[in-house]
């Protein structure tokens, strides 16, 4: 096995030029790969998994009640980002994320953007993601979105683009940090010729953005993540970030609140909590305010974070920055707020409560996808190209009856890159998200999530969907100490 | 520390103390079956499932105590919540929730214990059985010394601790019980082959054998409880447990700044201990004794509970 009879198909390719050569800055890799054998090479790949089975990185397969336990599938050969165009991509998202914050505290205070029309006042009145509880509040520091992971695709122009913002504490980043431990034992050689930058020290970063944006005043704010609990299936990468900044990982049911203050329920008695890093949903946080029949949440805490005796991470609300119909606004919002051209281009989308964009998404339903605004995951999507009749039908009934849910963009030819199936290394489909946390300044961690979907043709990179990850190497372009 | 996460890391080290007790006294009780021979079988295999306080559920799904019946429930069966695979399932079901507090190690070491177990209860048959039982403890030797050397010694070491030597204290007195029942000594029956080999049995239920030897060097009903009971130095010995959990519970006192209804309890039976020998015990009646003990150790665990992980609005 090796990349001898490796094909792109006519694919942008991560790894490979057009004419079938390596691209010059994945050489050492493709090259000690290929002088590895195959045979070595499998070695490597079912060590890596055994090893990511036994850290407990896995997940539990729906129905099977004997607890079989599966990992996310990992692909040893790594993904690589070349540092020219890393270069764009950091710069790119540090003036995203700068605007979006200015977006998301302007829609829950001032409103300029909707005065001045940039936006349509209803597009954000008519959001499921927009939050009238969240109105007037200013988060301490100014900041609303502290960890954001954007979703990138590479299309057949070898551009990338943003596909999706991700402002509600988006997972995966334990992947992005596990599985390059996991390719520094089994990959070491080519990361010092390559120049790989490093990713280890995230837990650092964000406890320092943490602790950060704590209210005035707080001496030593006592951080915490919140989880919903073991049954959740981010819960691994919970507990591993807790245990990572060395952190109280609590549930719902270990907070109390008492004097508009938030506490921790331990052996001594209470202690104060001043900053969460909740990986609960908005909806779920407090029944008090939002969801009653929640119970992962704390009853009163938005009290406390309004009265500023507490900080939450994210800050609730900035789902309206998700919505995938205003995110097609996002070029403009830059402009709006920092009079800047956007560095990193949308995928064009069709909002298809407008009516000529309705239109046409209508007429070209078999060649679009269409997606739902406020759900991610791969689900409520049709991929026009690929779908029956039935469900071209059923999609444009649900568009025509409610417009402002849908938008569509159209189907790009996702970038490929080399991977491992069965005994031979094939081109698959991927995507990237990158992390960016917001404290004192914005900081984009050099690597991120790499997404595979390792059906053929495929391109659903979703885990529940037959997807798997990578590890993606930043390059430098000098050479560095740790990796 | 969060008072969930002590009561999860408690759970988490008496489920496996357990677990490891289970495994040992299957183990020694096949190799007590090779010496008595197949027709005293049954009444053992017996002995054994009481040993786990498990009788009545095993009686409503089992029909015969035999061995394969008995290895079966104490080691695979799934609905019976103290088998060795639950045991080390809850275990690890509340390792998971304070992994982010006890070291990686300790939980990679747990995780690999329960796929191990977890891949051999789906098998049809298990070649090498005693293997089997073996390779169980000594990861779990493996994992208690990790807790030993990759955990700080604090709030959090102290509830293994605590968790493990009430544990340990229970199971020690269960066997002497149910041994002490099926032996019950007629006066032709004491100090003959059979009874030796039996109370031999007994001390390798405890890992004894051999510290027993060193001070008692024969082995009979009243040496064997003795030693079982009041040993100083012995690590499984009741005596021994409750000394090393009232250290334990000492040092929270201290963190806490206060001692606790659970601290007070155990000085407690610490304190008759020390003023009593097994010739107390036996005017009491062993299993009135150890009927007694498991009561106030019982009342230790809520004591535990309430002290530290239900929730005090302070």
């Amino acid at each position: 096995m090796d990349f001898d009879n490796y094909n792109t198909n006519g694919f942008h390719d991560e790894l490979f030029e057009p004419n079938g050569k390596p691209r010059k800055a994945a050489l050492p890799i493709i090259e000690q790969i290929n002088a590895m054998g195959g045979k070595e090479l499998r070695r490597r790949q079912k060590a890596a998994e055994m090893a990511l089975y036994q850290l407990g990185a896995t997940f539990n397969v729906y129905g099977d009640k004997r607890g079989a336990e599966k990992i996310l599938p990992f692909d040893i050969i790594p993904r690589v980002v070349e540092a020219q165009e890393w270069d764009v991509l950091e710069r790119g998202l540090k003036q995203r994320i700068h605007a979006l914050n200015l977006f998301i505290d302007d829609i829950y205070n001032d409103k300029k953007i909707l005065k001045d029309k940039i936006i349509p006042e209803e597009m954000i009145l008519s959001s499921q993601c927009y939050l009238p509880q969240c109105e007037g509040l200013k988060p301490p520091k100014g900041v609303w979105i502290h960890i954001t992971g954007t979703d990138f695709v590479r299309g057949g122009d070898g551009v990338f683009y943003v596909l999706e913002d991700n402002l509600r504490c988006p997972s995966g980043i334990s992947y992005v940090l596990q599985n390059r431990a996991m390719m520094k034992r089994t990959l070491p050689g080519a990361f010092e010729e390559m120049m790989v930058r490093p990713v280890s020290n995230y837990s650092d970063y964000l406890y320092d953005t943490l602790q950060y944006v704590a209210n005035d005043g707080v001496k030593k704010p006592n951080v915490i993540v919140l989880t919903p609990g073991i049954y959740n299936s981010a819960y691994f990468e919970h507990a591993y970030l807790a245990q990572q900044m060395g952190v109280t990982l609590a549930q719902g049911s270990d907070l109390v609140v008492k004097d508009y203050n938030v506490y921790l329920r331990t052996t001594k008695g209470l202690e104060k909590v001043d900053v969460i890093y909740r990986r609960i949903d908005d909806e779920f946080l407090d029944p008090q305010v939002f969801r009653k029949d929640s119970y992962l949440g704390v009853p009163g805490i938005m009290e406390c974070y309004r009265r500023g005796n507490v900080t939450l991470a994210n800050a609730p609300g900035t789902g309206i920055a998700d919505d995938k119909a205003i995110y097609a606004y996002v070029p403009e919002i830059i402009k709006y707020y920092l009079g800047e051209e956007p560095i990193i281009p949308n995928v064009p989308t069709y909002i298809c409560e407008r009516e000529s964009d309705r239109k046409y998404v209508l007429e070209n339903l078999d060649k679009l996808v269409v997606k739902a605004v406020n759900l991610s995951g791969g689900y409520g999507m049709l991929i026009g190209p690929k779908s029956t009749a039935a469900e071209r039908k059923e999609f444009a009934a649900l568009i025509k009856k409610n417009p402002r849910d849908y938008i569509a963009q159209p189907t790009l030819a996702l970038s490929r890159t080399p991977t491992i199936i069965g005994n031979k290394i094939a081109g698959r489909h991927v995507d990237f998200r990158p992390y960016i946390l917001y404290g004192k300044d914005i900081f984009v961690l050099p690597g991120g999530l790499t997404r595979v979907a390792l059906i053929k043709d495929s391109l659903v990179v979703n885990s529940s969907q037959g997807g798997g990850s990578k590890d993606t190497w930043v390059l430098g372009t000098e050479p560095r100490g740790a990796i | 520390m969060l008072s969930r996460a002590a009561n999860s890391i408690y759970w988490m080290s008496r489920y496996l103390e357990r677990a490891d007790n289970i495994s040992r006294f299957i183990d020694v009780n096949m190799h007590l079956m090779l010496d008595l021979g197949i027709h005293h079988g049954n009444d053992h295999w017996n002995a054994l499932v009481r040993t786990s306080g498990d009788d009545e559920s095993f009686a409503e799904r089992y029909k015969n105590a035999t061995e394969a019946n008995v290895i079966k429930f104490l080691t695979f069966d799934e609905t019976n919540p103290n088998s060795i695979l639950s045991c080390i399932r809850n275990a690890r079901e509340n390792a998971r929730t304070v992994r982010e507090i006890i070291s990686s190690e300790m939980w990679e070491m747990l995780n690999e214990l329960y796929h191990y177990v977890n891949t051999n209860s789906r098998k049809r048959r298990i070649a090498d059985l005693e293997g089997f039982y073996l390779h169980i403890r000594k990861m779990n030797h493996l994992f208690v010394g990790l807790a030993e050397n990759s955990f700080s010694h604090g709030e959090g070491w102290h509830f293994i601790r605590i968790g493990q030597l009430l544990e340990r204290a229970d199971k020690t007195v269960r066997i002497l019980d149910v041994k002490y029942f099926l032996l019950l000594p007629s006066v032709d029956y004491v100090d003959s082959p059979l009874d030796t080999i039996e109370w031999a049995a007994v001390l390798k239920s405890a890992t004894a054998f051999e510290m027993y030897r060193k001070r008692f060097h024969r082995a009979n009903f009243h040496d064997v409880t003795d030693f079982l009971i009041f040993d100083n130095e012995f690590p499984r010995s009741v005596a021994f447990c409750l000394r090393q959990a009232l250290a334990s519970l000492q040092e929270v006192a201290h963190m806490h700044g206060e001692p606790s209804k659970a601290l007070e309890q155990v000085k407690q039976l610490d304190g008759w201990l020390k003023n009593h020998s097994i010739d107390d015990v036996w005017k009491i009646g062993l299993h009135e004794f150890i009927d007694d003990f498991q009561t106030r150790n019982n009342a230790i665990d809520q004591a535990v509970f309430e002290s530290f992980f239900a929730f005090r609005d302070a």
